[in-house]
């Protein structure tokens, strides 16, 4: 098996998919720590499920389904964005606007039935394999602003996050950057939707976070973790992918949930009191 | 019994500003919410180094008056000063203690990261503190004893820990006022003793301002010797013991109301149900005591 990868890894195609990896992880290790933190798989959910919408709509006129899918997840986060300011609406109005996506979403596959079904199994369960070098520049350049607007806002997007009631009162612009995110967000979900697909878009977004959360209260320490879980299970989805007949999002998703749960059953050693407590 | 022993001097001064110039000044200061008016026609001025207690029922508009001071809630009408200027957002010299709501157990977040955040949190970009920043960082934990356990999640941590965290986050950045949302809400006796005096001290030693809002006037009877209580819209301002008198707050409430001194503590007692509000109620101002009748 490892002859067998070592033999691959010269090939153009091997080295062009381990780099849209590669861009994607970084992107989904990153934006999922804050995924987690502010609750919001959900809208992961939904950003990715009118995506797709959008990527068949796109067909349909004869446009891009990358370019549709980008399309579709910045209009629903400008929606989720808007519509669900307050907390405790922000999940009826995800439910809200993804029922209405998905409503559109079947009308455009009726539409364009005959060649729908390759392209839409491909939006469906990712389609790393067929990564062109068109595309990859196209997902260095998403991955290269998401990173930017992160980059820009990490620091008070973190205040926000975690403390959002002191964030505001020293002037931290809250609804604002909570906007932004979503907007990143999106971006994210339709670069993370290549290698893993509509359906499994949770996998990259939510479980690196998620891992690295239970490991480390270390900011800094828990986003690096994060962005190795998302790398790892990336990469090796890949390589495993490439010596067996079983589909690239099949390994991804279950590397991200070994990483999950053996963060579960790891955490309680790294959890024990480094002080003793007054009882 | 009410702080009024402390005398202020007059001496000390605050940053640059000069020592005569108030910390806060509202005239004729109205409050509203589209049609709902919270507060109307506020005149008050509170001198540098004060401790201010803003009292009053739930919903009567005390958040809404620290809002105002943080530049989140312009008025209606009338104006307002702090520190010598217009309120505005992020305003570095005024440090802020919201109530203590609990940190869940699992945010990724230690107390010296809460503090970190006090310093540099609202700033765009990425960077790191600084050492300089670090260093004081590490100051603020130290002057509310929080060092011991300052690397620790703060989810774990005890109500009176996570909030000495938070004043430490209120106090890094050297504020000339402190703004403080029941600070004391859900601690219990020990911990609102320390809490408070943590806050009074720091008033104390650095002639700070402080704007303590609290539904029960009695943990810092001992610290503020001017109170301004909001009900219905309306509101009385001045001295503790000029404004929590029976005339005063029968006035206030539109009804009989008797206030009353025992061992130390301030109690008051109203038959104002009828009225539309019910000052009896437990969590309204002030916790309710078995009063001789």
């Amino acid at each position: 098996m490892i002859d067998q990868l070592l033999h691959l890894l010269p090939y153009a195609f091997v080295q062009d998919m381990l780099l849209a990896g590669v861009l994607v992880s970084i992107v989904a290790g990153l934006v999922s720590r804050f995924v987690v933190a502010r609750n919001m798989s959900f809208a992961v959910h939904a950003l990715a499920e009118v995506g797709f919408t959008g990527s068949a709509g796109f067909i349909l006129i004869g446009l891009s389904p990358v370019l549709g899918l980008l399309t579709g997840s910045l209009v629903t986060a400008f929606f989720i964005g808007t519509l669900g300011l307050r907390i405790r609406e922000r999940d009826a109005v995800v439910g809200v606007v993804m029922a209405f996506g998905l409503g559109l979403g079947v009308l455009f596959i009726t539409l364009n039935a005959q060649f729908a079904t390759e392209a839409f199994s491909i939006l469906l369960f990712g389609a790393i394999s067929t990564v062109s070098q068109g595309d990859l520049i196209l997902l260095a350049a998403m991955a290269a602003l998401t990173l930017a607007g992160l980059g820009v806002m990490y620091r008070p997007l973190t205040f926000a996050t975690v403390d959002p009631v002191v964030a505001e009162a020293r002037g931290v612009p809250v609804r604002l950057v909570s906007i932004l995110f979503l907007l990143m967000l999106a971006a994210a979900v339709a670069e993370a939707v290549q290698v893993v697909g509509v359906l499994l878009i949770l996998t990259l977004l939510i479980t690196p976070g998620a891992t690295a959360e239970r490991l480390t209260a270390q900011p800094g320490l828990a986003t690096a973790v994060s962005v190795g879980v998302a790398l790892l299970a990336t990469l090796g989805g890949i390589l495993l992918a490439l010596v067996t007949a079983v589909p690239v999002s099949f390994y991804v998703t279950t590397i991200a949930f070994v990483c999950y749960l053996a963060a579960r059953l790891g955490a309680p050693v790294l959890d024990r009191p480094r002080r003793p407590r007054p009882t | 019994m009410s702080g009024n022993g402390r005398s202020r001097d007059p001496g000390e001064s605050v940053a640059a500003l000069p020592a005569d110039q108030p910390a806060i000044c509202f005239d004729r200061a109205t409050l509203a919410y589209g049609d709902r008016v919270v507060w109307s026609e506020l005149s008050m001025t509170v001198p540098r180094g004060e401790f201010l207690a803003v009292l009053g029922p739930n919903g009567s508009g005390k958040t809404s008056l620290l809002r105002a001071l943080l530049g989140l809630a312009p008025l209606a009408s009338g104006t307002l000063e702090v520190l010598g200027a217009s309120p505005r957002r992020g305003n570095p010299a005024i440090g802020y203690v919201p109530q203590h709501a609990g940190f869940d157990r699992d945010v990724p977040l230690r107390g010296r990261d809460l503090v970190g955040l006090g310093v540099d949190g609202h700033r765009w970009g990425f960077g790191r503190l600084s050492r300089e920043d670090r260093l004081r960082v590490a100051k603020a934990l130290e002057a509310v004893a929080a060092g011991p356990y300052a690397n620790e999640p703060i989810g774990r941590l005890s109500g009176g820990e996570q909030q000495r965290l938070r004043i430490a986050q209120a106090l890094v950045g050297n504020p000339d006022l402190l703004l403080c949302d029941e600070p004391l809400a859900s601690l219990d006796m020990r911990y609102q003793q320390e809490i408070t005096e943590l806050i009074g001290g720091w008033a104390r030693e650095r002639h700070g301002t402080v704007v303590f809002v609290t539904h029960d006037v009695n943990p810092v009877l001992g610290y503020a010797r001017r109170v301004v209580f909001v009900v219905n819209g309306r509101w009385a301002a001045g001295p503790t013991d000029e404004v929590l008198t029976s005339e005063r707050m029968s006035g206030l409430y539109d009804a009989p109301v008797e206030v009353l001194r025992v061992r130390g503590r301030i109690v008051v007692v109203g038959e104002a149900s009828g009225a539309g509000f019910d000052i009896d109620e437990p969590h309204h101002f002030p916790a309710p005591v078995g009063a001789p009748q």
